[in-house]
């Protein structure tokens, strides 16, 4: 990691600008995008001009106009409503996966780390057994066992979400395990858990929580994929990925199937720009990156 | 090196054998009864069928007695009788697996293509339009589902601007070429069908497209990260300042060395490949391993759930060990520590 500043001119005022833009314009937008999304599903009985299942066969596949925003679907239904209330399903799914898979796999390479010897080497077998399926297949596996629901749907992306987060925490207390102040707690005679949770941890934080946020953005695409093969929500539950599925021969209706399509482009857009934005506050090293 | 190798395989084949066994766990510790999720809506109608799954696969008997007369059942290749087609799953597996394998491969070619080159230009021309480009394009592949990639492909090329055919593997009028490979592109030059092959062409290129979009991301991004880091290092200075040409520097000092993050992403990427298949082909009518997967899912055909996933897991497996084992060809101090 050489300093390349040398290369440009100290003056460089357009490149500087950029880099401001970048460190502080993307992050923003990214937070903005997914405030808003959070107030759209917080108020969408509020904010939605319809009933996201009110079926009206008149307006059936009409396109987008001033009534009906993003237009209408095969029974009626306003499309953007629909939209909007599937934010309820896509925001929460994604945040439970990421916020229980993180717990449970920072914990888990957390201990196997601090423990080490055989049981480090028995429990990370046992993540890269998991980490051997593809998680979106093995997720849709796991899902159709359990039958079709939201609980199952994350219940099942839990199960495959966790193991990356052993590798990570794993890794990161392995390094902080020989750190003078861990030696200092150890001296101290506090027990182990609590050198773990509150000494260690704490430490090791940063970089969990820019897998966290970029996280949430690859779990709530995994979790519309999990609808769009119809192992998600309940029909007629209104949820992104289950719109585009349902839309998808829609070709001349395009809008059908595109604008919860992009609202899932969107908020995945957003957490990857704020996820960037943290890691380069975080690391300054690596900002130039 | 050969220990190396050795012990790889070993890892792999245990990997193999534990997946089996994760599979095997999802099909019989769920909730739902083993039988009706084996049988569907044929046993609740017919109790004797029930009875004879029983028996065959053994329930009554102990969970890992069980698991052995399942494994004894994949070594003959039994993989279980789909519920939806009624036929074998293997016989299934083989018949959709040539469509997949095409658009697979001719997508991995198009991503390494056109990924590493835009990576090294992006890290040799940093923050220019080229950079920025990448930028725009790796965004696109990690933030955009492939189902909503694949349909807006369709409706902007086939509903909107009518350039790309229709959906699946040919035009309607157009007979598939004798089977040999199953692979259209291969089994039309066999049987010196130019025609056939430009048409299979045509419909190849925009599903194969979409689904080297979600790996394409992944490669260029990785590409140009590794080439920044490489490209300032001293022995690039050194190269420099003797006077190599700028497009030796970065090909032969710079590239080679700046490959291994890249080839470790392999299997990343094809394990996106894989997931992505699910979608593309079923947005595109591609009959394919992915449709049938989506089909399966969608009927909670679970033979057929099970066989499928056992297949990309072990196909998952021998990827990344190909991969592992080419660290030696790009770096041999991998292999020697």
């Amino acid at each position: 990691m050489t300093d390349r500043v040398s290369e440009a001119t100290p003056l460089d005022m357009p490149s500087l600008r950029r880099r401001r833009i970048a460190r502080y314009l993307l992050p923003a937008v990214g937070a903005g995008v997914i405030v808003v999304w959070v107030i759209l599903a917080l108020l969408a009985p509020a904010i939605a001009p319809f009933q996201p299942d009110s079926v009206d066969v008149l307006v059936r596949l009409h396109g987008p106009s001033l009534g009906h925003l993003f237009g209408t679907d095969e029974l009626g239904r306003d499309v953007f409503s629909r939209v909007i209330y599937g934010a309820r399903a896509s925001l929460p799914a994604g945040l439970i996966v990421v916020a229980a898979g993180g717990l449970v796999g920072t914990l888990y390479g957390g201990i196997a780390a601090y423990v080490g010897g055989l049981v480090d080497e028995a429990m990370m077998r046992i993540a890269d057994v998991v980490l051997a399926f593809p998680p979106l297949i093995i997720a849709m596996a796991i899902a159709s066992a359990l039958g079709i629901g939201m609980t199952n749907a994350i219940l099942s992306m839990v199960v495959v979400w966790w193991p990356q987060y052993a590798r990570l925490s794993r890794g990161l207390v392995l390094a902080q395990r020989n750190e003078e102040y861990v030696q200092a707690a150890r001296v101290l005679g506090y027990p182990p858990a609590r050198i773990l949770l509150r000494h260690i941890f704490p430490n090791a934080l940063g970089p969990l929580i820019v897998l966290l946020t970029l996280d949430v953005g690859n779990a709530i695409i995994t979790f519309a994929a999990l609808s769009f093969l119809g192992l998600g929500v309940v029909p007629p539950t209104p949820e992104w990925g289950a719109m585009v599925a349902s839309g998808r021969s829609l070709i001349a209706q395009w809008w059908v199937a595109s604008f919860p399509g992009f609202a899932i482009f969107s908020v995945v857009l957003g957490f990857n720009f704020l996820g960037d934005g943290i890691r380069d506050w975080l690391d300054p090293r690596g900002r130039r990156r | 090196m050969r220990r190396y190798i050795a012990g790889r395989l070993v890892t792999t084949v245990f990997l193999a054998i534990a997946a089996t066994l994760v599979v095997f766990l999802i099909a019989h510790l769920v909730p739902t009864d083993p039988i009706r999720a084996h049988l569907g809506d044929l046993g609740s109608s017919k109790p004797e069928i029930v009875e004879a799954y029983r028996l065959r696969w053994g329930l009554d008997r102990p969970l890992w007695e069980q698991y052995v007369i399942y494994l004894q059942g994949l070594a003959r290749g039994d993989f279980g009788i789909s519920i939806q087609s009624e036929r074998p799953v293997l016989d299934d597996i083989l018949q959709y697996a040539p469509a997949t394998l095409e658009l697979a491969t001719v997508a991995a070619f198009m991503a390494v293509l056109v990924g590493i080159p835009l990576g090294i230009l992006a890290a040799v021309r940093r923050d220019t339009w080229v950079d920025h480009l990448a930028r725009f394009v790796s965004l696109i592949g990690v933030a955009a589902p492939t189902f909503w990639l694949a349909f807006i492909a369709l409706a902007v090329f086939y509903g909107g601007l009518q350039i790309a055919p229709s959906t699946g593997r040919l035009d309607l009028n157009v007979p598939p070429p004798p089977t040999v490979s199953g692979m259209y592109l291969v089994d039309s030059l066999i049987a010196g069908q130019p025609a056939t092959f430009l048409n299979a062409l045509a419909h190849m290129i925009l599903p194969a497209a979409v689904l080297a979009a979600s790996s394409l991301g992944l490669i260029t991004r990785t590409t140009r990260a590794s080439m920044l880091e490489t490209l300032g290092q001293d022995y690039i200075r050194t190269a420099r300042a003797k006077g190599v040409r700028e497009r030796a520097v970065v090909i032969r000092h710079g590239l080679r060395n700046a490959l291994v993050p890249v080839v470790t992403l392999g299997g990343l990427a094809y394990a996106q490949l894989l997931s992505g298949a699910v979608m593309t082909e079923t947005i595109f009518s591609w009959p394919g391993l992915g449709r049938y997967a989506f089909q399966a899912a969608g009927a909670l055909d679970f033979p057929a759930i099970t066989g499928v996933t056992l297949l990309v897991a072990v196909t998952y497996l021998v990827v990344n060990l190909l991969v592992d084992l080419s660290y030696g060809l790009v770096d041999p101090r991998i292999v020697s520590r």
